[in-house]
């Protein structure tokens, strides 16, 4: 009898597996049917395709600018490595001499390494404002009233609109020789700035929108205000405070793109740029490796962020996407 | 008898566009400690309307309720609420749900063990230590309840308030909780206010039965005095000629005097038309 159950355990699990591997095969097999068709397309359209640069490259020549700029990577690592190697020796030989930085051309890599930095604190520093100013405001039916249309007015604004007036106040008001350089503080304020309203808006909602009844449990209890905020609005506002931080971080990556492209701050949107200005018959192929390289990015840190709110909501009947 | 809750006069109207609707008018009752009142009529009479004035979470435009000498005008743990939806915060396990009242109620009060003692002790009341450490989407709806009771009942409150409270769960699952509920109340002699729908759950569960009539400007129309015995048995009572004639009575008040014809079911997709709404209002 247990025997039996057990097999009959055994034969369902199996039965489960099965099923699981075949969903996953599937989804294997059709995302691979996607790419497969669209490469095709691509090497179809890229040999029909004569610019003044010379032909549109095709995959395997992008593939093969991918490997070359792996290897001035690792060609400038090593540039590097003897260099401080050198000056250690300098050093040792004469404690006089004055030791000084490696000055040697970003790659293709370190640029990623910018962008991704520079990403990142734009979004935090976003996120820093948005998140108390949106609890605030969600909480007071008036500063809603108040603020809401200023917010409609300026979630709109392009990051390019920003910039100029950006660069100006920061060159005004921050010194050349500061902690972190301009161009850094520029495309992290212009970052910030476009990308905070998606997490502003999310979370006067989620906040304005405690479900009545446990705005009466908290009456009931009379919490104060500040245990009434972190006992009952924060937790129930967090899957909504969450989504706009996805949003947010989705939007900052796009603007951050822009904006080193066009202030010349450096980071991916400035390879791009300099490689368009270059103009040599590899500039097309490397800012295709560029474009696919901010769209596999992209598309990381958005699955980060999903993971990151899927571990945080408390709200397991809503499907994360 | 020493007056513990009291409601003299009590109305209360909103505004709306074409004037002030009188939602209800002069409900004057007189309740001691530790007596189980229901409230009972058709759904719109206002019963959960003079539950939240006696909350604090409605304020009454005329009349007050009294509380042991002292003027109701906000919400408090010493009224604690069992809502119709349970209420509990999801993002917090059972046991949490019940810290948080009772670390707010008897903060200073008690050492953290007690506390902690003291959370325990209102699950065992309502047998839900089993789940202690389970979420709300964990557990079932009648179990959600029992939590929202052990929630209110961990405040220590004078008087219990409960707004339908077993009006979601159901039958089995009712008659249980209403055995928990006498049980719990015999042993510590609550006052306790019942909203409820169900005719037989007003007679076992009452000392008095308070009988709404319709709405607007909706009052008490009747109160019947239950005369029998605790505990009360529902088998028993099932063959019990008194507690027939008490059922009837409620019957009668509900479905004679206090004749309502219920709208058309709404359904989902004549809900927001205005047309089928004034439709379903001129029916009533």
């Amino acid at each position: 009898m247990i025997i039996q159950l057990k097999n009959q355990l055994q034969v369902k699990t199996a039965a489960v597996w099965q099923s699981k591997l075949r969903e996953t095969l599937r989804q294997g097999s059709l995302t691979l049917a996607g790419l497969t068709i669209f490469v095709l397309c691509w090497a179809t359209l890229a040999a029909n395709l004569h610019t003044s640069l010379g032909q549109f490259p095709g995959p395997a020549v992008v593939a093969g600018q991918l490997k070359a700029l792996v290897a001035e990577h690792q060609a400038e690592q090593l540039r590097e490595q003897l260099f401080y190697q050198r000056q250690h020796e300098r050093l040792t030989n004469n404690p006089a001499a004055v030791a000084r930085p490696y000055n040697g051309r970003p790659t293709f890599f370190s640029q990623i390494q910018t962008s991704l930095q520079t990403v990142l604190s734009g979004f935090l520093l976003a996120s820093l404002l948005a998140i108390p100013a949106g609890i605030l405001i969600g909480l007071s039916p008036l500063s809603y009233s108040a603020v809401n249309p200023l917010i409609q007015l300026l979630k709109p604004v392009s990051p390019l609109a920003w910039l100029p007036l950006i660069t100006i106040v920061v060159s005004a008001s921050y010194p050349t020789d500061g902690m972190f350089s301009r161009s850094y503080l520029v495309s992290v304020f212009t970052v910030a700035l476009c990308s905070l309203w998606p997490t502003l808006i999310n979370t006067i909602v989620g906040v304005s929108q405690v479900p009545a009844d446990l705005q009466n449990v908290s009456k009931v209890l009379r919490l104060n205000w500040y245990r009434h905020v972190r006992a009952i609005v924060l937790p129930s506002a967090v899957p909504m405070i969450f989504t706009g931080l996805r949003l947010s971080l989705g939007i900052a990556w796009m603007v951050l793109i822009a904006a080193e492209m066009l202030a010349q701050n450096p980071g991916l949107g400035k390879f791009v740029w300099d490689e368009f200005q270059n103009g040599s018959s590899d500039s097309l192929a490397r800012i295709c490796v560029a474009v696919g390289v901010i769209g596999f990015i992209g598309l990381i840190l958005d699955r980060l962020m999903l993971a990151l709110q899927k571990a945080v909501s408390w709200d397991k009947s809503v499907q994360l996407r | 008898m020493k007056k513990h809750l009291e409601l003299s006069q009590v109305g209360i109207s909103f505004p709306t566009p074409k004037g002030p609707f009188v939602a209800l008018q002069n409900v004057n009752l007189s309740i001691a400690k530790g007596e189980i009142i229901s409230l009972i009529g058709h759904s719109g009479c206002g019963k959960s309307t003079v539950l939240n004035i006696i909350a604090g979470l409605l304020k009454a435009t005329e009349g007050g309720v009294i509380l042991n000498q002292k003027e109701v005008n906000e919400p408090g743990p010493e009224r604690a609420v069992v809502f119709q939806h349970h209420s509990l915060l999801p993002w917090l396990s059972v046991y949490e749900n019940v810290a948080l009242a009772v670390r707010q109620v008897f903060s200073g009060k008690m050492t953290k063990p007690q506390m902690q003692q003291w959370i325990e002790h209102n699950l065992a009341l309502v047998q839900m230590s089993h789940a202690r450490d389970k979420k709300p989407s964990e557990i079932s709806g009648g179990m959600k309840q029992r939590v929202g009771i052990a929630r209110a009942l961990a405040m220590q409150p004078q008087v219990l308030l409960m707004d339908e409270p077993f009006g979601a769960l159901d039958a089995l699952t009712r008659a249980h909780l209403q055995d928990s509920v006498q049980q719990i109340q015999a042993e510590l002699g609550n006052t306790v206010i019942l909203i409820t729908h169900d005719v037989d759950e007003a007679v076992l569960l009452s000392d008095r039965i308070v009988m709404m009539t319709n709405g607007p400007a909706a009052t008490v129309g009747e109160v019947l005095q239950i005369d029998l015995p605790r505990p009360r048995d529902r088998l028993a009572l099932a063959d019990c000629a008194k507690y027939n004639h008490y059922r009837h009575q409620v019957l009668s008040f509900l479905y004679e005097k206090q004749r309502k014809i219920e709208p058309l079911p709404v359904t989902k997709n004549n809900q927001n038309k205005p047309q089928a709404k004034a439709l379903a209002e001129a029916r009533v």
